[in-house]
């Protein structure tokens, strides 16, 4: 693969970066001009309060939050195709959203559904989330490592993760039997999935641990690239690939739990843009596919959360724009197999 | 080359499998040694323990009782990091490296000796280049791995192992897969490994009458699961090659160095 490939190739994600993030600072269900827009950044403000703060803490925030769930689900569907050698691998279709999903039910009903409109300020309650996230994320992956040390197909270990969430929605159908109308109805519009849900105080803890998050999978490239030959040769170059596989998965955890902490469980960009990312660049070598990856992963998210918006009817959720993008790649990919290289 | 340079040798060595709580023992008191500059032919029927050699050798299992040195030292009790600069591996398994070009795959062998991030400087990007050469794939280099055909993906795969630098090279089935043309430039090319790069090679096969022509020593895994080594002029001799198969109607043939009934 040519460098100038990969040169071009970064440059035309981040151009794309910039003009999404200036379509969603200017499209809204609030009409506000472009001219006051450019006041409002420029710290000048527009005259009109609310339009000041639609643009300071809805549209940034949102810009931001979905930039960084688009980024951490995509390098967490990155990881988990290189450690499990699957390339259907990620982290809504393994269950690992579900099993965040699953935390978050728990924690909204050990609270009573009280968490004051579920995407409440008090730290504790979206503490809580994380902590619930983070725990239901690990749980599934733990129950994927053990059965992927015994079953050895990659179709099967999908199915297992698919199984997964059923039953971890099962559960939650149970939970919700007994849970308050309120902490029902906070559940199922966290299910819809949304960029919203970040405000600008709890910023700084979810794009902290993203983006420290990301750095770790940035450091990982030498095993990364190195598990692409399978664990026998990968230990044979020096790789310690238990040690490795732990901190990988312990990285998709965290990046998947974050999100759908915040997010809801958002499917199909995790699995789809490892893809783009390999497609576009005709490479599956770590060192240039993580960058494209974050960049790619921004993208998508941005595109889902234009959309979301670009309803005259209301926001559109998140998960009913994302298997629209989703599923013709995969089914693309899928057809293809046999033409791109790295399945053969 | 100096005769008989020996790098690895095992001492006692017992090698097989544990089954739950079962231990199933397919070899044992094996006191074998490596030298550098030879090709070395493990033969033997499957389920012999050809393969649970080599992965005890690689240390990828550990055996069930005896020790292997490299240099002298106890290869289990090293880092893995000693290990992979000792002994390069071309095994069988699956990769996902169909988009990687073929210098990106040589260049992985490179990671023993590489930083945290497994950048490439100037020197690691001509011992790459050298190892395509000596693998004979160099004018593939910018090919992806996918568009290669069996026998120059083998290739590829041993000018990675090449690319490691290591003094030992092991390889299992590393003809398994290839057409009888691929097979022989295979073995031809781990003999000039051998003999011209001083490197000390150790593969298993099924391929018999290639093997004794090309391979300096064999190493046969007999039926009653003994090891018996020596050159193939000695073990023709000495009647070995008749305990290799438990079928008594399959009989050496030592005029066409192969197997008749």
């Amino acid at each position: 693969m040519t460098y100038r490939r990969y040169a071009v190739t970064l440059v035309a994600l981040a151009l794309l970066l910039v003009l999404l993030a200036l379509a969603c600072l200017v499209f809204g269900s609030v009409d506000i001009p472009v001219g006051k827009i450019v006041d409002i950044l420029s710290g000048k403000g527009s005259g009109n309060k609310a339009w000041d703060i639609i643009i300071l803490q809805s549209r940034i925030p949102m810009i931001a939050t979905a930039a960084l769930a688009g980024a951490a689900l995509s390098i967490s569907g990155l990881l988990l195709q290189t450690t499990f050698n699957n390339p259907l691998a990620g982290p809504s279709i393994l269950g690992v959203s579900s099993g965040a999903g699953l935390g978050v039910a728990i924690v909204i009903l050990a609270l009573g559904g009280s968490l004051g409109g579920f995407f409440g300020e008090s730290v504790g309650s979206y503490m809580a989330i994380l902590v619930g996230t983070l725990l239901g994320a690990g749980a599934v992956l733990v129950v994927l490592i053990a059965f992927s040390a015994i079953v050895r197909s990659n179709t099967m270990l999908l199915i297992i993760g698919i199984l997964v969430s059923y039953l971890t929605s099962s559960v939650v159908q149970l939970l919700n039997s007994v849970a308050t109308e309120e902490g029902v109805h906070n559940y199922v519009s966290w299910g819809f999935g949304n960029f919203s849900g970040v405000s600008v105080a709890q910023m700084p803890v979810y794009a902290g641990v993203i983006i420290l998050a990301l750095i770790g999978s940035a450091l990982m490239v030498k095993p990364l690239n190195a598990m692409l030959l399978g664990t026998r040769y990968a230990s044979n170059l020096g790789i310690n690939v238990p040690r490795a596989r732990n901190i990988l998965l312990l990285i998709t955890g965290v990046l998947t739990a974050v999100v759908t902490a915040f997010c809801g469980p958002i499917g199909f960009i995790g699995l789809v843009v490892p893809h783009i990312a390999r497609m576009a660049l005709g490479t599956s070598n770590h060192s240039r596919l993580v960058p494209a990856t974050i960049l790619a992963g921004a993208d998508i998210a941005l595109l889902c959360a234009v959309a979301s918006v670009s309803s005259p009817h209301g926001i559109i959720p998140i998960n009913a724009i994302t298997p629209i993008i989703g599923v013709p790649i995969i089914l693309y990919i899928i057809l293809n197999r046999r033409r791109i290289q790295y399945f053969n | 080359m100096k005769e008989h340079d020996t790098i690895l040798t095992t001492d006692n060595l017992a090698v097989g499998y544990r089954n739950g709580k079962q231990q199933v023992t397919l070899l044992q008191g094996l006191n074998l040694s490596l030298e550098k500059g030879r090709l070395v032919a493990l033969l033997g029927q499957n389920g012999a323990g050809k393969s649970t050699l080599l992965r005890a050798i690689t240390a990828d299992e550990r055996p069930l009782d005896g020790t292997i040195s490299v240099n002298g030292k106890n290869l289990l009790e090293m880092s893995q990091k000693d290990r992979s600069r000792l002994i390069g591996l071309v095994s069988t398994e699956r990769i996902q490296a169909g988009a990687l070009t073929v210098t990106e795959l040589v260049g992985l062998g490179r990671q023993p000796h590489t930083g945290f991030l497994g950048r490439l400087d100037d020197e690691d990007r001509e011992v790459v280049r050298q190892a395509m050469s000596d693998a004979g794939i160099i004018d593939k280099a910018n090919e992806y791995m996918a568009s290669l055909s069996d026998g120059e993906r083998q290739k590829a795969m041993i000018a990675r192992a090449l690319a490691q630098q290591t003094p030992i090279i092991i390889l299992d089935e590393p003809t398994a897969f290839l057409d009888v043309a691929s097979r022989i430039e295979t073995m031809r090319l781990l003999q000039t490994l051998a003999h011209d790069r001083g490197k000390a090679v150790l593969l298993s096969s099924h391929d018999i009458s290639q093997s004794l022509m090309l391979a300096d020593e064999l190493w046969l895994i007999t039926t009653d699961r003994q090891v018996l080594t020596g050159t193939t002029r000695q073990l023709v001799a000495d009647g070995a090659m008749d305990r290799l198969f438990a079928n008594r109607d399959i009989r050496f043939n030592s005029n066409i160095l192969d197997y008749s009934f």
